[in-house]
């Protein structure tokens, strides 16, 4: 067999230098949203940090499947529990020429913490780092950090002498306190593509780089041009008509279509996000019920009947024609520290569900308002809809208030006072760990160590608290998954959110390629091929 | 003349400074701009900072004083989302929008003014009456529905046309422009029309209605009993009456494709400023917001202006008044 294979791969080699000068081959997409900037410590966003992906590389990369492997950093040990040694890749070259080295590495991750930048709490994972040798540096960090690698993934490097040249050694501010930074406009990364031409919103040329490092990507494209389009009907034609070889997102109500069509296809795989209904239980009255005096989300029974009432398989086939995944735990599969068996969801019984009312005291239910975002998530007021419905049906009437993305997420964030009691939100661990999802959703607000911001409904557990503490610094792995483990089955048996599912990642690829479906939606270049 | 353009311009400031006084106010009620500025993590902290480094937290008054004082200077300020000045964005947008807007405000004469001529004329015409059947169409199908439609059938069935963008552009200066090349004039006939077919339909219901009316009138049976060409009656003495009311809604109409490229743009991702606009609105991003309906507003006025002007010449009736 290994035989054979190296007989194949000879036969190939031996066909390519025949077939050279290599065709150039392109590569035409389409996304619903656009790049807003070029400059990859401006805005901590899946889409740019995707497609900036292939431009700029950090020490560490993703591969298709999520796993952590050597980028510019071929490799890392710890040395204490808080300082890490990374040996850095010699004899790679930024586009411009210039060569990257440990200085590089000081200077971008002092930019990403630069005035501007959106990147601060990654910046932050790393308290110091000391250049040994242009290609030894020890990044210390503020305490026990077992997932920082983690962090380092979408931490880009830029070139310390080409940003220095061009007056971009702060990530682009929104205020544009410096006007025309270059580095929102221009790139120079060390990534497998080259930005040819960008104009925000209309249309992003790049072009292979001939020198890069990697020789082993399966790639075959030498050119990649990104149109937005942000409707979706045109989306989807613009990809049947041929004109462009992948978009995405692709409605799920449009898959039967694609499908019907000559020549494309629908992909489809469960993406990292969790969507997930919070519910107030900080105050003692809810803002938006006419329980008044007492609130029922704070009674666990009255948590549970919601979750018995709601059928998420429904939900799957009608709301998203089958596509999503019904989760019964706030991280996804592809996430660190999931556990198999806490991801059953609750049971659907609305028996059961409204027993648990009536023992909780609210026999003929009571009436909650329901926030909700229309344009942010796959099918998100759809399934608002379709939860209201069920939760009528064992006498909770849920008044719903779909709003767009901007005004919901004004209303229920920190920013807006937590101003909800029944809401829908999605999450997707930046660092791929559950670490991150605890640490924002689960556990209590605290203003002061600024976590569990994002717990718009304040659930609150001491040994959940103390848990997450724990896990975040702990280094050995069973140890911590472990503790994860305990946490999310505080969690659950508590009820302290209602998991929804995972939403599908909905991409319409032309026969003509080959592509890898990243799960966090990231389209990587380095996985196109073009047939 | 002088004054009256001078009065004019007087008043186009006025209705501009109202138009961004309402548009502004209306700002407060889309959302927070922050949270589409930042990604999940973001702190708190850094969001208050943000929007204080913004100004966004200046009483409402104090924030539309100083977008009005820089906008005077021609300053719109800088784009939330993309990071650049407005006015260099709305630059590299303003040739597509101005493009696509001409050619449908041509062919909507060029098609509108003859086929209301006509459809006047032969009234009782199998083809007047399929016309007029049409143009319903027209007027009642939604903007929308018509780019998706012209897009199904020339762009995924017959796949002669493209189906978005507007191609290959090639750039006089800061001006671009797709007239010159064969991608570019087939990317703008699909949108072209869609944009154009309302307008079409409009102009030449309207042209039609005056033309019944004028041929009425005494002066036309007086030109018949002269024993005058029927061609010379037609389109010398009667389209030439009907013109008043047509060149007044022909301008307001040209505005309005300026305006209203908005659906058609962003249905054929048009790249031009109604696209800007529109993500502009579900961003939250105020200074495109602001700048675009400030825009808008300039271009009616300058179009109103340009209306009054063009009666002076039409109208000698005017002309007597003024004289007078």
């Amino acid at each position: 067999m290994k035989l054979r294979t190296g007989l194949f791969a000879a036969v190939a080699v031996a066909a390519l230098a025949v077939a050279a000068p290599v065709q150039a081959k392109t590569f035409k997409f389409a996304f619903q949203g656009d790049l807003s900037s070029l400059d990859p410590h401006s805005l901590n966003e899946s889409f740019l940090l995707g497609t900036l992906g292939n431009v700029y590389e950090g020490l560490v990369l993703y591969d298709d499947q999520m796993n952590v492997v050597p980028g510019l950093a071929v490799s890392w040990k710890t040395l204490t529990p808080t300082t890490w040694e990374f040996k850095l890749r010699q004899g790679v070259k930024f586009h411009g020429g210039q060569d990257f080295t440990a200085d590089d590495v000081i200077f971008s991750w002092q930019r990403a913490g630069s005035e501007g930048s959106d990147q601060k709490v990654r910046g932050a994972a790393i308290s110091k780092i000391t250049k040994v040798d242009d290609y030894t540096i020890i990044a210390e960090t503020p305490a026990p950090n077992p997932i920082l690698v983690r962090d380092l993934a979408f931490l880009y490097i830029m070139d310390k002498e080409w940003s220095e040249e061009h007056g971009s050694t702060n990530a682009t501010s929104a205020t544009g306190d410096d006007k025309g930074n270059y580095a929102n406009l221009n790139a120079n990364g060390t990534g497998p593509f080259m930005v040819e031409s960008h104009q925000a919103d209309i249309k992003t040329v790049m072009k292979r780089n001939e020198g890069y490092w990697n020789k082993d990507i399966p790639t075959n494209v030498t050119e990649v041009i990104f149109t937005p389009i942000k409707e979706a009907p045109t989306r989807v034609a613009a990809l049947i008509s041929g004109e462009v070889d992948l978009v995405y997102p692709v409605p799920v109500q449009d898959w039967e279509r694609l499908d019907a069509a000559k020549g494309v296809k629908a992909l489809a795989g469960p993406e990292a996000r969790t969507i997930f209904l919070g519910m107030d239980q900080m105050r003692d009255e809810l803002l938006y019920s006419n329980v008044k005096g007492k609130n029922p989300f704070k009674d666990q029974r009255v948590r549970a009947a919601f979750a018995h009432a709601i059928n998420l398989d429904a939900i799957k086939e009608k709301v998203m024609r089958g596509a999503a995944t019904p989760t019964g735990e706030m991280v996804a599969p592809q996430i660190n520290g999931f556990v198999p068996e806490l991801n059953t969801p609750y049971s659907f019984d609305p028996e059961m569900s409204k027993k648990l009312l009536a023992e909780a005291g609210y026999p003929d239910g009571f009436e909650v308002t329901m926030d909700c975002p229309n344009n942010r998530y796959v099918n998100d007021e759809k399934i608002c809809q379709a939860v209201t419905s069920m939760l009528a049906k064992v006498g909770v009437k849920v008044d719903l208030l779909a709003q767009p993305k901007s005004k919901y997420f004004g209303k229920v964030l920190e920013t807006g006072g937590y101003d909800t009691s029944f809401y829908l939100l999605g999450w997707t661990p930046g660092t791929m760990d559950a670490e991150n999802a605890l640490s924002s959703l689960i556990v209590c607000q605290n203003k002061e160590t600024k976590r569990g911001l994002f717990n718009l409904g304040n659930y609150c557990n001491a040994k959940v608290d103390e848990l997450t503490a724990a896990i975040g610094s702990e280094t050995d792995q069973d140890k911590r998954n472990a503790m994860i483990e305990e946490a999310f089955t505080i969690l659950k048996d508590e009820v302290g959110y209602l998991p929804i599912h995972q939403q599908p990642l909905s991409w319409g690829v032309s026969d003509g390629v080959t592509v890898n479906q990243r799960a966090d939606n990231a389209l990587d270049y380095r996985y196109v091929v073009v047939h | 003349m002088i004054s009256f353009i001078f009065k004019r311009l007087l008043q186009s400031i006025v209705v501009m400074l109202a138009v961004a006084l309402i548009a502004f106010s209306m700002f407060r009620f889309i959302g927070d701009p922050i949270n589409n500025m930042v990604g999940q993590d973001t702190t708190q902290e850094e969001r208050e900072a943000l929007a204080e480094r913004l100004g966004l937290n200046d009483p409402f008054f104090v924030q539309f004083g100083r977008f009005a004082l820089h906008a005077a200077e021609g300053d719109f300020g800088i784009s939330y989302k993309y990071r650049e000045p407005v006015s260099t964005l709305i630059k590299a947008r303003l040739s597509a929008t101005l493009e696509l807007s001409f050619v449908a405000a041509v062919l909507t004469l060029v098609v509108g003014i003859p086929l209301g001529v006509y459809t006047a004329l032969k009234g009782k015409g199998l083809i007047s009456k399929g016309i007029m059947t049409l143009s319903l169409v027209g007027v009642s199908l939604p903007t929308f529905l018509i780019g998706i439609l012209l897009i199904l059938l020339f762009g995924v069935i017959l796949r002669w046309l493209p189906t978005f963008g507007r191609g290959d552009v090639v750039a006089i200066g800061w001006w671009t422009t797709g007239f010159l090349t064969a991608s570019g004039i087939k990317s703008l006939i699909l949108p072209s029309i869609t944009l154009a077919l309302f307008q079409m339909t409009l102009i030449m219901r309207l042209v039609r209605a005056e033309m019944l009316e004028v041929l009425r009138t005494d002066f036309i049976k007086f030109a018949r009993a002269r024993g005058l060409p029927d061609r010379s009656v037609h389109f010398k003495h009667a389209l030439k009456n009907t013109l008043v009311p047509v060149i007044t809604v022909t301008g307001l109409q040209l505005g309005a494709l300026i305006a209203f490229a908005i659906i058609t743009e962003s249905v054929f991702q048009w790249p031009g400023m109604g696209l800007l606009f529109i993500q502009a609105v579900s961003d939250v991003d105020i200074p495109i917001m602001a700048a675009y309906l400030v825009l808008i507003a300039f271009f009616f006025v300058v179009i109103n202006m340009i209306v009054d002007i063009l009666y002076f010449t039409v109208d000698p009736r005017l002309r007597a008044d003024s004289a007078a």
